[in-house]
């Protein structure tokens, strides 16, 4: 691996990543890459989690393809320095950022969207004009052979390499020195990560999980709003994203219809035989099906189930379960669900559900339905988490000028648009002065004296323009 | 009295009880408000100026810094950022709206800055007191709850924030925690929701891997060695007063953007060298250790460190200026050193300190590699009237900031984001971008009932998925169809 970065810090230090051409290749590549595989890539999505065609093709790819035009489109604005007050009125004097890529990179991407949180952060990190190392997840193993295979085809290997492998390989890489790295999954792993990174002082963004609660009021159109948080949940990896919902909270009264609302809704969805719908995902691998039965399983838990329960496990499949007022302190209420399985929690008035949610880690994302703009207005300002969705689910991750990224357990740093650009970027102060401006009695030079302290004195008196031309020794006598 | 934490030892429960009741304080939404903010900021002005001779006494204490670098770098920054915050409070609290995307259409987005919650600043003991009041202020400006933990290492500046700060500012979300070693790590034991570190990479180290435990960003403003390219096209004049003034004039070179080391052609050196001697004499007289402005060392540690760099074998036949000691008064007087052995203990760590090595090349071009075979400093300087050569360095050269004609001033525009990146540092302050720093930005985005698109919905059919390709594409046409075909 120490062969490996070398030979990456030696490609980056040629200066061949600077040049916008270099980037918009690499960028242009990757489309390619997304138009010409696009076969390929979708059987391995199919082997992997069965994930269907509409949603591999609409989460990963397309929004994929939208992020890498988007870049390319964006990229010459993104990379021009930008001036700032400068406030030394005279002489030719500049201040300005430059953005600079931080150098090679390590993308680590996961095993629930392998294609595009792959491509994600890799069209950031090029963007930028970094050379780096993608780890894709080898709990997806088809995509992770995918991107092995097929990558090198279509972007620069000298600057960017993939390397295949599991829990060994990932520490071997974690030893080495990057400059940024670039971490998508749980928290658990998420501290190892940033272990690692601080033995170099290396930056890192953290794109991890948490339990995302859905506030439901009783003043919504409960239909669309039922359908919409449906689909965010079960119509993403049958719940196996990072910003699915993972419970709701509505209130005593409200419950019942909500409830009777979903089960319609996940019939016309799925059918009568959910377990046989090609419309949901299967559970990615027997540990995490495992780990999902055992949360139905749970005392006190199966008599909660009001809808679903059903599991093939010869098929790593679980029909879309919704259960009702599980214990507080249960499994299934403790760590984040990542699956088909929807508790949920009732309170008596709505305002009560602000509390619970903020007595919990903060989540990725947290959402609320409801008509009620001042609700609304409490909710937003009350509650923290990654980002906010009113009256929908999931869909901020599609707006390129919103971040995502979370705060807390679900994270540091986000990425999309111009902060994916920025996540890979060092922002370089530059400030210039010629020599033109020398005044005649510089106070701020020693010996220091007491008429000198008293010319400053009087000229920056808390103006901080005045005390800045000062220390530059630009001020009347 | 709250502000103050008793004089028994601080440990891990003292430390949990700390933090919980600044949680709880936090939680109570107290922080949240503009008044708050601008209270706390109104606060910390009054303290700097009501207290400003109890402060420069400290400094003096603790650095015998002059009185006019107190005034100048220490009081002024400090006041200035203050005011600073004061005046752009309202702006930077409001959310930023930006544009929506046709794929949500209809829809509003935005991003609001919220605070991270609970938060620890550990300062340096360099500059004591503006390296404690301006994270504070950051911290405070974006609405969270805070503790200071001074340098133990300038004792006098960490008992003034103890003692007066409570009386200025809200202790029941604000507290200053004294200590060294011990203390330090109680406190970064427990679980914040940010740590800003000032300091050297090694205690950053430890500061990030003990952040890592609880998943917690950082800031860590750390060093480096910050280059000084001479070239021969200058005013020497004048650049050798302004890199003079940056380096000795910094705390006596205890500054993370002092000029560490220059490099300049063989051809120039002597006069570049010539022309240092004039100014340092002009500056600090035929005496230097007798001048009363420049800081002494800060410790025995650091004068001890400090000397050996300049006893090492084949260094001290390179002083060409200076090297007068007192080991009683912890002085050493401004040194000039030219052409020490590249793999000389003085060019390996960052000196922090009144030593200068000069460095030869043949030409400056050659310098830029130099330069980058180093770790990233947190500043590089260059002096030159050639744009070109300008340009090349901009481009070049990696490091926290750049300053071309000058030292160190960067610091001072507060529209300049100041921080160190790879061994100098992870993260950005001041102005704004202090604000930023201990914030976090939340993406909202809010839609009605409105607008609802059948084609999202299973049954998938190959017809829903070409129009919701459309739509993600931000293809009107798509959008239309999505509105109102019916499925």
């Amino acid at each position: 691996m120490e062969t490996l970065v070398n030979d990456l810090r030696r490609s980056f230090q040629t200066g061949k990543t600077m040049p916008y051409e270099w980037r918009v290749a690499q960028m242009e590549g990757i489309l390619r890459l997304m138009n010409e595989r696009e076969k390929e890539i979708m059987e391995a999505l199919w082997t992997d989690l069965a994930k269907p065609r509409t949603e591999a093709y609409l989460h990963e790819i397309s929004l994929s393809k939208a992020g890498c035009k988007f870049a390319l489109k964006e990229l010459k604005n993104w990379m021009k320095p930008e001036k700032v007050p400068s406030l030394i009125a005279t002489f030719s004097s500049t201040a300005q950022i430059v953005p600079e890529p931080l150098g090679v990179v390590l993308v680590i991407s996961a095993w629930n969207y392998p294609f595009a949180l792959t491509i994600d952060p890799l069209i950031g990190a090029v963007a930028a004009g970094n050379a780096m190392v993608l780890k894709p997840s080898e709990v997806a193993p088809s995509t992770s052979a995918f991107f092995a295979k097929f990558l090198p085809q279509y972007v620069d290997t000298s600057c960017i390499q993939v390397v295949e492998g599991g829990v060994t390989e990932t520490t071997e890489l974690l030893e080495q020195k990057w400059d940024k790295i670039f971490y998508t999954g749980s928290g658990r792993v998420g501290r190892i990560v940033m272990a690692a990174a601080a033995k170099h002082l290396t930056p890192v963004a953290l794109e991890l999980g948490g339990k995302c609660p859905v506030v439901f009021d009783s003043d919504v159109n409960l239909k669309v709003a039922v359908k919409r948080m449906a689909i965010g949940k079960w119509g993403c990896n049958n719940g196996q994203a990072c910003i699915a919902p993972d419970y709701i909270i509505t209130t005593k009264s409200f419950a019942p219809k909500l409830v009777d609302a979903l089960k319609e809704t996940l019939k016309e969805f799925y059918g009568e035989n959910p377990l046989e719908s090609a419309d949901l995902s299967r559970i990615v691998s027997s540990n995490h099906f495992r780990r999902l039965t055992d949360f139905l399983d749970e005392e006190n838990i199966p008599e909660k189930i009001v809808h679903g329960g059903g599991r093939d496990e010869k098929h790593l499949k679980i029909a879309p379960t919704v259960l009702l007022d599980v214990p507080h302190d249960s499994l299934i209420m403790k760590d984040e669900i990542f699956g088909p399985l929807l508790p949920i929690i009732t309170v008596e008035k709505l305002e009560d559900s602000f509390d619970l949610i903020n007595s919990r880690p903060k989540p990725l994302a947290a959402y609320l339905f409801s008509k009620n703009k001042r609700l609304e207005e409490k909710f937003v300002q009350k509650v923290s988490a990654g980002g906010i969705l009113i009256n929908d689910v999931a869909l901020h991750v599609a707006n390129p000028h919103l971040p995502f990224g979370g705060v807390g357990e679900s994270g540091t740093g986000a990425y999309h648009g111009k902060f994916s650009f920025d996540a890979f970027s060092h922002k370089k102060a530059v400030l210039s002065r010629g020599y033109a401006t020398e005044m005649r009695i510089r106070a701020r030079y020693p010996p220091y004296t007491h008429h000198k302290q008293i010319i400053l004195r009087r000229v920056i008196d808390g103006s901080f323009i005045a005390l800045f031309l000062g220390l530059f020794g630009l001020h009347r006598d | 009295m709250e502000g103050k934490i008793s004089t028994e030892v601080f440990n891990r429960e003292k430390a949990e009880a700390t933090v919980k009741a600044l949680r709880q304080s936090f939680r109570a939404g107290k922080t949240k408000t503009y008044e708050w903010r601008a209270s706390q900021l109104e606060g910390i002005a009054r303290l700097i100026k009501e207290k400003e001779s109890d402060i420069t006494e400290a400094l003096r204490s603790d650095l015998a810094k002059p009185e006019m670098e107190s005034y100048l770098h220490e009081i002024s920054l400090a006041k200035s950022a203050c005011l600073f915050a004061l005046k752009n409070l309202k702006k930077w609290m409001k959310p930023e709206k930006v544009p929506a995307a046709i794929t949500t259409f209809p829809s509003s987005a935005k991003i609001v800055s919220e605070p991270l919650g609970v938060v620890l600043v550990i300062s340096a003991w360099n500059y004591p007191f503006l390296l404690s009041i301006d994270p504070v202020i950051g911290a405070i400006v974006a609405g969270n709850a805070v503790v200071l933990k001074p340098s133990e290492i300038a004792p006098a500046t960490s008992e003034l924030f103890a003692k007066i700060l409570p009386e200025y500012v809200d202790s029941s979300c604000i507290k200053v925690v004294e200590g060294g070693v011990p203390e330090t790590t109680a406190l970064l034991e427990q679980k914040w929701d940010k740590i800003f570190y000032t300091g050297n990479g090694k205690v950053g180290r430890i500061v990030m891997a003990a952040a890592a435990k609880h998943l917690t960003p950082v800031s860590l403003e750390l060093g480096g060695k910050s280059p000084v390219l001479v070239d021969s096209d200058v005013n020497l004049k004048v650049a050798v007063k302004r890199i003079a003034v940056g380096k000795w004039g910094c705390n006596n070179g205890q500054a993370c953007i002092a000029p560490d080391y220059i490099i300049t052609t063989k051809s120039f050196a002597p006069q570049l060298v010539e022309a240092l001697k004039v100014t340092l004499e002009k500056f600090y007289g035929k005496n230097p250790l007798e001048s009363a402005d420049l800081s002494r060392i800060v410790n025995l540690n650091h004068f001890k460190r400090l000397t050996d760099l300049l006893d090492e074998e084949n260094v001290s036949e390179k002083i060409v200026c200076g090297g007068q000691t007192d080991e009683k008064q912890l002085k050493i007087a401004p040194t000039l050193l030219l052409d020490v052995p590249h793999d000389s203990l003085i060019m390996k760590d960052e000196i922090f300190g009144p030593l200068l090595p000069i460095v030869t090349v043949d030409n400056l071009e050659d310098s830029f590699e130099i330069i980058n075979s180093m770790s990233k400093p947190l500043a590089a300087y260059l002096f030159t009237k050639n744009k070109k050569l300008e340009q090349e360095f901009i481009s070049n050269v990696s490091a926290g900031g750049i300053l071309v004609n000058d030292i160190a001033l960067h610091l001072a525009n507060l529209y300049l984001p100041f921080g160190g990146v790879g061994e100098s540092g992870i993260g950005a302050y001041h102005g704004k971008f202090s604000f930023d720093a201990f914030s976090h930005k939340k993406a909202v985005l809010s839609r009605g009932f409105a607008g609802e698109a059948g084609a999202r919905y299973p049954p998938y059919t190959t017809e829903k998925q070409w129009i919701l390709k459309g739509l993600i594409n931000g293809s009107i046409v798509a959008l239309f169809l999505a509105l109102f075909k019916r499925f």
